[in-house]
């Protein structure tokens, strides 16, 4: 019998557990010629902010052993951009989309959160409260509890949309940022968002990016993930959706066994544009193969 | 664009540190334009986790070729692929060169391995015009015979000498502008690295001829959402970022921000 893989990560359902992460799927209309949409868990679209912006200068992004370095700065269309340019074309699939949203100030965290909260088609809302890549603001808010809580709670007084904060992986307690977007009202929480990394040029003795230092994603990340994800899983009763790393079913097997609701997918969309739909149906078949008749039996089961 | 699992057909040096890889790939291969590239998940090389752009140089019903040149990790292990084996190839990708307009003469420019997407352009062209190679040596030019078979003259400069006439490809384009360019409307089609692709779009500016450059940014995705191939072009009294991936690689060259080109 096939496995039921549905899952409700805080208001949002999904048909299987498997979501794109922001920033690595576009705005969907870049994977449509070769991904079918329908079949994904969600799609999780690349950070939006109030106004356009355009991000970095280059170079953005350089590969390193098993990752990839980034610093792209989030450009983007702002709020309406987005919702003219994209949700058209969005809301033709029967896939929760979600939106990440970021802001340069709580105000604008909330007053993004806010005008979302009146579009048809959003099923939730991810916050990027570190993003370790934008001068002002975003980092600071993911590694300062005290920002972290104000910013939290602003959105949350903003929106009635489900709300995941998107954890940052450089904390040295990661159940305290767990509990407190809890105790603040959020719906689930993800992580990890990219490692903060750097990388130099030993000819012309210069960071390699024009941002200096970047966020590093891929598998090389993937069992620093794997541990926070297991402490903040346990810290809290909302779902966690889980990503870092994740390049096939197998991973994102791990990431559900340590206590992950749903996973995403991030930089293996940039190599196997269809990596997300393999890995939903790879978890399928493994469970199918244990006889384990439905997801929620295998997420948390880690036996420690 | 698709994913296709390609079967290699023939894989081997050409000339110096050149290669030319043939492969199978129906289903890439029949819907290639001139200028497009895939995007090469190269085998065996794990830590390196993102895929390698190559021009398509040639497409010829089920098969498909690159030309490239070993300049780092990823093109080094590509070597080893052989006849029978197998890589996974995107493609094809990008906007390439338009056909040439009504009433000019299509004049290609090339820097080294540039000619490879060049080659297509050369192949459908109804008119046959004339193609410039610029190398540093000898060991920098290739497929002047493939592109001589076509029916095209080619012209060919290298820095030191070694073939044809010494000094850059721009200095053959110019003479042949002050010969017979007067005769011509001509339309350049001009692939290379970026110092060459900037002194062509500023002939072609200066003397008011339709150009279109192919650039080569780094790449990440190649399908247009990771942001990494960006460059500057020219929106109204402003500029945005287009992507050479997805709005690229080639472009009309009025529309690049050359003095922003990394």
């Amino acid at each position: 019998m096939k496995p039921d893989l549905s899952t409700n990560i805080g208001g949002i359902r999904m048909k299987n557990p498997v979501m794109t992460a922001s920033g690595t799927f576009g705005y969907g209309p870049e994977y449509a010629d070769l991904v079918d949409i329908n079949q994904l868990g969600a799609i999780v679209v690349k950070g939006i902010c109030l106004h356009p912006t355009k991000g970095n200068e280059l170079p953005r992004t350089t590969e390193v052993a098993s990752g990839l370095l980034n610093a792209i700065g989030l450009p983007g269309p702002g709020v309406d951009g987005f919702v003219r340019e994209y949700m058209p074309f969005l809301r033709t699939y029967d896939t929760p989309v979600v939106v990440n949203i970021w802001g340069k100030t709580i105000e604008e965290y909330a007053e993004v959160a806010a005008r979302f909260d009146s579009v048809p088609g959003i099923a939730g809302l991810e916050v990027n409260v570190s993003c370790p890549n934008i001068k002002e603001g975003s980092a600071v808010f993911g590694t300062d509890i005290k920002m972290f809580e104000r910013v939290v709670k602003a959105i949350r007084s903003a929106t009635r949309l489900p709300l995941i904060p998107k954890l940052a992986p450089n904390v040295s307690d990661i159940a305290e940022y767990a509990r407190c977007a809890e105790a603040c009202g959020a719906d689930a929480i993800s992580l990890i968002n990219s490692f903060p990394s750097l990388a130099v040029n030993l000819d012309t003795r210069r960071p390699i990016l024009a941002n200096k230092t970047g966020g590093l994603s891929g598998p090389a990340i993937k069992p620093i993930a794997l541990r926070l994800v297991w402490l903040a899983a346990q810290a809290v009763e909302i779902p966690v959706v889980a990503m870092g790393g994740i390049s096939c079913a197998r991973d994102a097997l791990e990431f559900l066994l340590v206590g992950a609701s749903a996973v995403a997918v991030g930089t293996a969309s940039f190599v196997y544009p269809d990596t997300a739909l393999r890995v939903a149906a790879g978890i399928g078949d493994f469970l199918e193969k244990e006889g384990i008749a439905s997801l929620s039996d295998w997420v948390g089961s880690i036996k420690a | 664009m698709q994913l296709e699992q390609a079967t290699v057909i023939a894989h081997a040096p050409i000339q110096g540190s050149y290669n030319l890889l043939q492969m199978r790939a129906p289903g890439v291969a029949a819907r290639v334009q001139p200028g497009q590239f895939i995007h090469v998940k190269v085998p065996y090389l794990e830590e390196c986790i993102l895929r390698r752009p190559f021009s398509i140089f040639r497409a010829d019903g089920e098969s498909l070729s690159i030309l490239y040149k070993d300049v780092g990790k990823g093109t080094r292990t590509l070597q080893y692929l052989e006849p029978g084996e197998s890589l996974s190839i995107l493609g094809p990708l990008g906007h390439g060169f338009p056909e040439v307009s009504a009433g000019h003469f299509p004049v290609l420019i090339a820097g080294g391995y540039g000619m490879a997407a060049l080659y297509l352009v050369a192949q459908r062209s109804p008119v046959k015009g004339v193609a410039f190679f610029g190398g540093r040596s000898a060991q920098d030019i290739l497929c002047v015979p493939e592109f001589e078979a076509l029916g095209w003259k080619v012209l060919v400069t290298t820095e030191d000498g070694s073939l044809g006439q010494r000094g850059l490809v721009t200095d053959a384009l110019d003479a042949w502008w002050a010969r017979e360019g007067s005769a011509h409307s001509p339309e350049l089609f001009v692939c290379g690295p970026g110092g060459m692709l900037k002194a062509a779009a500023r002939r072609a500016e200066e003397r008011n001829c339709p150009a279109w450059t192919s650039v080569d940014n780094n790449m990440g995705c190649g399908v247009g959402a990771c942001l990494t191939c960006v460059l500057k072009v020219k929106d109204g009294e402003s500029w945005t970022w287009a992507r050479a991936c997805r709005e690229g690689p080639v472009f009309n060259s009025r529309d690049i921000l050359w003095e922003e080109l990394a």
